[in-house]
């Protein structure tokens, strides 16, 4: 049962990010990411990680995509006008490089952890909001206050270069 | 196959409850809305309009489905699909009563039981909001582009204060699971006055209403349907069941809120005062109104009330009646006590909506939102910070 709905939610993941890149108008691409972000969160799900599935729903999926949302109805941006032509042979060539990437980036990994083993839906435990939260303020206590020092950082930079007219 | 079966009949019930509920809710808020402006509300159809919320259905289906030309087609369609179905989701994973026994199977009386009910809730939630941006902005209306982006602004704005208000409680009961958190509030302080967590929680549970009128475009905050300044906001360009669909989400929006308001502040279903008396209020409490309508029914006031008061009395004692009997059936008193007393929270919740949007005027804009942020955001973090204090200090 398990990979059949892991290959639905994957399948979707994937129509939605070529979706995303396709699309002509900017409202279209946000929603096709708000797709994309959903069905990686169902994935977290299945995998375990239930804490930082429903963490990415309301941060990514909830609130910052909103946001980009918002913007692009205050902009009134319409749908964009093709910019150049590609030529076709880019397109044709573009294609079998990308899959060499692929290639090079599966036998990498394949050639550097060799005894992976295949990954096993609903065996790990570990996600539980209270495990998350143990880890954050124990072990990764310093890397989570150095993040959220920087991202205060970058609100108040926000508001100084939004502020600067005045 | 057990498990299937109970969890289609469990689904069925849940979807009808929740369907005549948002029918009926319509009903009682214009109710009640029309007896504090002292008007008598819907009247013709059916008795005191009880039939009213069937014929507005029936409306709004039969209803011509117009599309103007000149919408977004695939957005337009695509928002109240949205707008509606997030909106109904939640209540898959609010539970209504405790761990019953019925006919040998064991269940709880909840659809699911998640481990990060709350967490869950509050996702689908926070992406209720493109359904609401993206009707006002398909709809290629500047009244309903202006609804949309001061909703999205709105309910962004809201969500902290509320997401803050809803974490203070869960550092007390210490889960987020919806059937752990209503269990962590049995019991009573001196043997009488409920462990609910809006008695230590009380500044959190108002920062939750008035968020949740917010998040959920009630008045005062109903800013992106502001008829008289933006004509009817986001959903402008709305008709038939399009249009009922928002009304519907909107609905859903006030019992969901409602029911974790419940859950998380007013202990879920466990009752106002210790079991052995709490049973016997719903006997008392129907008998009591029974009596009273069919006393006054015989004689009466208005030429209706000589039959409306003694059927509505008669109904009230028989409800009395099936309380009283189920006494001797303990599966049945559980169910049905589980039942009243959470029905009883959420209706009263219910009600507070309904008598701010007779109460109060709408605020403007930038008052709302200064508002959210300089007074309501700073008192759920104080309110939060206070909670985590006590909570370090007093565990061991």
């Amino acid at each position: 049962m398990t990979p059949f709905f892991f290959f639905i939610l994957a399948g979707f993941a994937v129509f939605c990010a070529i979706s995303l890149v396709s699309q002509t108008h900017p409202i279209a691409s946000a929603l096709s990411l708000v797709g994309v972000m959903g069905a990686l969160a169902v994935l977290y799900l299945q995998l375990g990680a239930e804490f930082l599935a429903a963490a990415q729903m309301i941060v990514y999926a909830g609130a910052i995509m909103v946001l980009f949302v918002f913007v692009i109805m205050l902009l009134n941006a319409g749908a964009e006008q093709e910019a150049r032509r590609v030529s076709r042979l880019a397109r044709f060539v573009g294609m079998f490089m990308m899959a060499a990437l692929l290639g090079i980036i599966s036998f990498t990994i394949q050639g550097q952890f060799p005894n992976m083993g295949s990954v096993t839906f609903g065996a790990w435990v570990g996600g539980t909001a209270q495990e998350v939260g143990m880890l954050l303020f124990t072990t990764y206590l310093l890397p989570f206050e150095i993040t959220s020092i920087l991202i205060l950082i970058a609100i108040v930079g926000a508001i100084v270069l939004a502020r600067r007219e005045v | 196959m057990d498990f299937i079966i109970i969890s289609l009949i469990k689904t069925a019930i849940v979807a009808f409850v929740l369907l005549t509920g948002l029918a009926y809710l319509q009903w009682i808020e214009r109710k009640v809305l029309a007896h504090i402006q002292i008007r008598v509300g819907p009247y013709r159809v059916g008795p005191h309009g009880l039939l009213q919320p069937l014929a507005d259905v029936i409306k709004l289906i039969t209803k011509e489905g117009f599309v103007p030309s000149h919408v977004h087609k695939l957005f337009y369609f695509m928002a109240p699909w949205l707008a509606v179905t997030l909106a109904l989701i939640p209540i898959a994973v609010l539970p209504f009563g405790p761990l019953i026994e019925v006919f040998g199977h064991k269940t709880f009386m909840e659809l699911t039981d998640l481990r990060i009910g709350v967490l869950f809730v509050l996702a689908v939630s926070s992406v209720g909001v493109y359904g609401v941006a993206l009707a006002g902005w398909a709809s290629n209306n500047k009244y309903s582009l202006l609804g949309g982006l001061r909703s999205s602004a709105q309910m962004i704005s809201y969500e902290l204060p509320l997401a803050l208000a809803i974490a203070a409680p869960l550092l007390l009961v210490n889960t987020l699971s919806f059937r752990e958190i209503v269990n962590a509030q049995d019991g009573y302080w001196l043997g009488f006055i409920p462990r609910w967590n809006a008695i230590p929680e009380c500044v959190g549970f108002i920062v939750f209403l008035v968020a949740s009128f917010a998040e959920t475009n009630r008045v005062p905050f109903d800013l992106p349907e502001a008829e008289n300044e933006l004509v009817a906001g986001f959903h402008v360009e709305y008709g038939s069941m399009k249009f009922a669909s928002f009304f519907m989400a909107e609905y859903a929006n006030m019992i969901t809120v409602a029911c974790v308001g419940t859950l998380l502040f007013l202990g879920g279903w466990t009752p106002l005062f210790p079991a052995p008396y709490s049973n016997a209020v719903p006997v008392l409490l129907l008998a009591a109104t029974g009596l009273v309508l069919l006393i006054a029914g015989s004689a009466p006031a208005r030429k209706m009330d000589k039959y409306t008061f003694p059927v509505v009395g008669v109904i009230s004692l028989g409800l009395a009646l099936i309380f009283a009997v189920s006494f001797l059936v303990p599966v049945v008193q559980t169910i049905l006590m589980a039942l009243f007393w959470f029905t009883a929270k959420v209706l009263a919740i219910l009600f507070v909506f309904i008598w701010i949007r007779g109460t109060l005027p709408r605020f403007r804009y930038d008052q709302l939102m200064r508002f959210a942020w300089t007074i309501l955001f700073p008192i759920a973090m104080l309110n939060l910070l206070v909670t985590a204090l006590a909570v370090a200090l007093t565990s061991k």
